[in-house]
């Protein structure tokens, strides 16, 4: 059975690193009290242009334009939410249909196309450690890069001013204001920090993970990162965990017969998203659990007049 | 920053005034991708949006198209008055194409007048289902009907996809994942000889009025209204915000779930696992640029049913990929939502600002 379990599990943390990069990109979006619901359209944009520039300058390059991909496709939804006050889930929902169709126009000659992929990096001693080694030491680089953000989001949340004054613009944006913070210019930058890293697990999954461009590929990866920020109230740990966990179930279709699964793939297939409904139910049914966590302002657009 | 401030009142003229200039934004947009294409954008606007009209089949396929984005635009403008927003029409519709499909496989052989409006009503049921799940879990749960809505969607699409490649696979149909053609009893008949257009589009042109009068005439819609730009006073006054949440979750499922069991009935004529082009998602923004009103409605969805078609026309004669109306449809929405905002707002004046601070450099 273990010698079952150390490739699934490695396998999962493949899958969910995408899970891992947009959702914690959202969460510092929303921690300053931006929902944007365009993940899965900066997702893809990020995909394509990493996809684009793996082809010319290998995977890391590819990540860099997938980041700079997700970013410049956050930047009309920031201008609209933040500059002109709009509606920020019709706003996020227009990027995502936006990016969308964008990929696909973009995507189109990239159609047929493949990348060599990417060999795992082992991590020499720590690889050898027994049943953990071949799971968490030997991923590619792209994985530990996405502990790395988790690390460094994390900590600077928790530990630094940094934080501080982002969670202070999104719990009450016009303390903030009135204290001299640029409410404003810091939900930009925050904005635009989440469509870098949707760019990023986008491109992940275009370079990396697949590796080739498919029309639409992340396949509701977004919307999941979304749902995961709310599981995870708003914390980057728990954040990790609910990718992991969701990273699991996308990848149970491909090892079910292994695991003893008699089930049809597609009904498989939706495993995650059931899930992703039950864990919104089982997290919104706790009103206290949500209103300490949730950031005051969220979705609230600023105008200061 | 800040470019903005509130008007003393909302601009009623911009109200309508701003999907004109969404349109004609996304025009220009349109016409700068085709020309960094190089290909004339004259031209291209030819192909996009005349040639599509040439023809009587052109006609036919602009109504085809624009009866379900309609019918789901109007169930959704509902929600969307009490900000219930509902972004899983797509997984509605599906749903209600599954039920439908489930009336015409079980009746195959069968020849009755019964199973056509028995289709209509297990779609209404089927999408209306697939709407009153989020509602419950809104309503007993508080969970956000926006993710579970769309979340539904993928559940859909897959147990579809798990239809017609399982138990409704058409065992004749060499492994393709579809269900059985329909018989003549389940499809409704073509309206004129030769053309896709058929009798199903009369469901559309009778529910528009329909809409209109429950919005402008009933108390009901008057509560959603209400409970959408004054919850506290809809609170007040004792109007059930539950009830608005299922009323519209239900009712715009039912009319998703409708459009799905014309669309199998009618031009694809069985389950497939491309029943719908996005549909679903297209009618989100109907609702939006027709201003959730229902004749606002009618006007946009023949607009992006023309979308729809010159993208298809794009593909053939110009080989751009049809999601380029995807594109059109995101830029489309984001103008909107940016003009929406002069309705409410303008531009800071400039000026006095200006003034004082050339004085203060002179001094």
């Amino acid at each position: 059975m273990i010698e079952h379990l150390i490739p699934i599990l490695a396998v999962t943390l493949a899958a969910a690193t995408p899970l891992v990069f947009a959702g914690l990109g959202e969460l510092v979006t929303e921690k300053s009290g931006v929902i944007n619901l365009g993940v899965e359209g900066m997702m893809l944009i990020g995909a394509v242009a990493g996809f684009a520039g793996a082809l010319q300058w290998g995977v890391f390059g590819g990540l860099i334009c997938g980041a700079l991909g997700g970013m410049l496709a956050s930047l009309p939804f920031a201008f609209l939410t933040l500059s002109l006050g709009t509606n920020q889930s019709a706003t996020g929902l227009a990027l995502t249909i936006f990016g969308i169709g964008l990929s696909a126009f973009i995507g189109q000659f990239f159609v047929s196309q493949g990348l060599p992929g990417l060999q795992p990096l082992r991590i020499p001693l720590l690889a050898s450690i027994p049943f953990l080694g071949p799971i968490l030491f030997t991923q590619t680089f792209v994985v530990y890069l996405s502990w790395l953000a988790f690390a460094i989001v994390a900590w600077v949340l928790a530990r630094t001013r940094w934080g501080l004054i982002l969670r202070a613009v999104g719990e009450s944006p016009d303390a903030a204001h009135a204290i001299g913070y640029p409410v404003i210019r810091i939900r930009y930058l925050a904005t635009l920090f989440g469509g870098a890293m949707s760019g990023i697990g986008g491109a992940y999954l275009s370079t990396v993970y697949t590796p080739l461009w498919v029309q639409n590929m992340t396949a509701g990866r977004g919307w999941i990162a979304v749902a995961l920020v709310v599981f995870a109230t708003w914390k980057p740990g728990r954040l990790m965990f609910g990718a992991y966990l969701f990273g699991g179930m996308t990848i149970l279709q491909l090892h079910a017969q292994g695991l003893g699964i008699a089930l049809p793939s597609q009904l498989l297939a939706a495993v995650p998203y059931v899930a992703t409904i039950l864990v919104l139910v089982l997290i919104s049914r706790d009103r206290k659990l949500l209103q300490q966590n949730l950031p005051a302002s969220l979705g609230k657009p600023f105008i200061s007049n | 920053m800040q470019l903005l401030e509130t008007r003393p009142n909302p601009s009623r003229v911009m109200r309508w005034a701003a999907p004109a200039l969404a349109i004609l934004l996304t025009l220009l947009a349109a016409a700068l991708i085709f020309a960094m294409l190089g290909k004339p954008p004259l031209n291209a606007f030819h192909v996009f949006f005349i040639e599509p009209l040439e023809t009587a089949n052109g006609w036919s396929e602009l109504a085809l198209k624009a009866a379900p984005l309609i019918l789901i635009a109007q169930g959704l403008a509902l929600g969307f008055r009490a900000r219930v927003y509902n972004i899983g029409a797509e997984g509605q519709l599906l749903m209600g194409a599954v039920f439908a499909s489930g009336v015409a496989i079980w009746t195959d052989g069968i020849e009755s007048a019964w199973i056509l409006p028995a289709m209509v009503i297990a779609g209404a049921v089927g999408g209306g289902l697939w709407g009153a799940l989020p509602a419950l879990l809104r309503t007993r749960f508080r969970a956000q009907e926006t993710l579970t809505t769309l979340m539904l969607t993928y559940v859909a699409t897959y147990f579809l996809s798990w239809l017609v490649s399982g138990p409704w696979r058409d065992p004749g149909g060499s492994n393709f994942p579809q269900s059985i053609l329909f018989s003549d009893s389940a499809m409704f008949a073509p309206i004129f000889e030769g053309l896709r257009i058929n009798s199903s589009i009369w469901i559309t042109v009778v529910a528009v009025p329909l809409f209109w009068l429950f919005v402008s005439r009933s108390f009901a819609a008057y509560q959603i209204a209400v409970g959408g730009e004054a919850a506290a006073a809809a609170r007040y006054a004792g109007f059930s915000a539950e009830r608005t949440v299922w009323l519209s979750l239900v009712v715009s499922g039912a009319a998703a779930g409708i459009a799905g069991a014309a669309e199998a009935a009618g031009p694809v004529g069985q389950l497939t696992l491309s029943l719908s082009p996005g549909y679903g998602y297209a009618a989100i923004i109907v609702a939006w640029v027709g201003r959730l009103h229902p004749v606002g409605i009618v006007l946009a969805g023949l607009l992006m049913a023309l979308i729809y078609l010159g993208g298809e026309s794009a593909q053939v004669s110009m080989q751009l990929p049809a999601a380029i109306s995807w594109l059109f449809q995101g830029m489309l929405l984001f103008f909107l939502l940016g003009a929406d905002t002069f309705v409410d707002y303008r531009l800071k004046r400039r000026r006095v600002e200006t003034a004082a601070a050339r004085g203060a450099n002179g001094a």
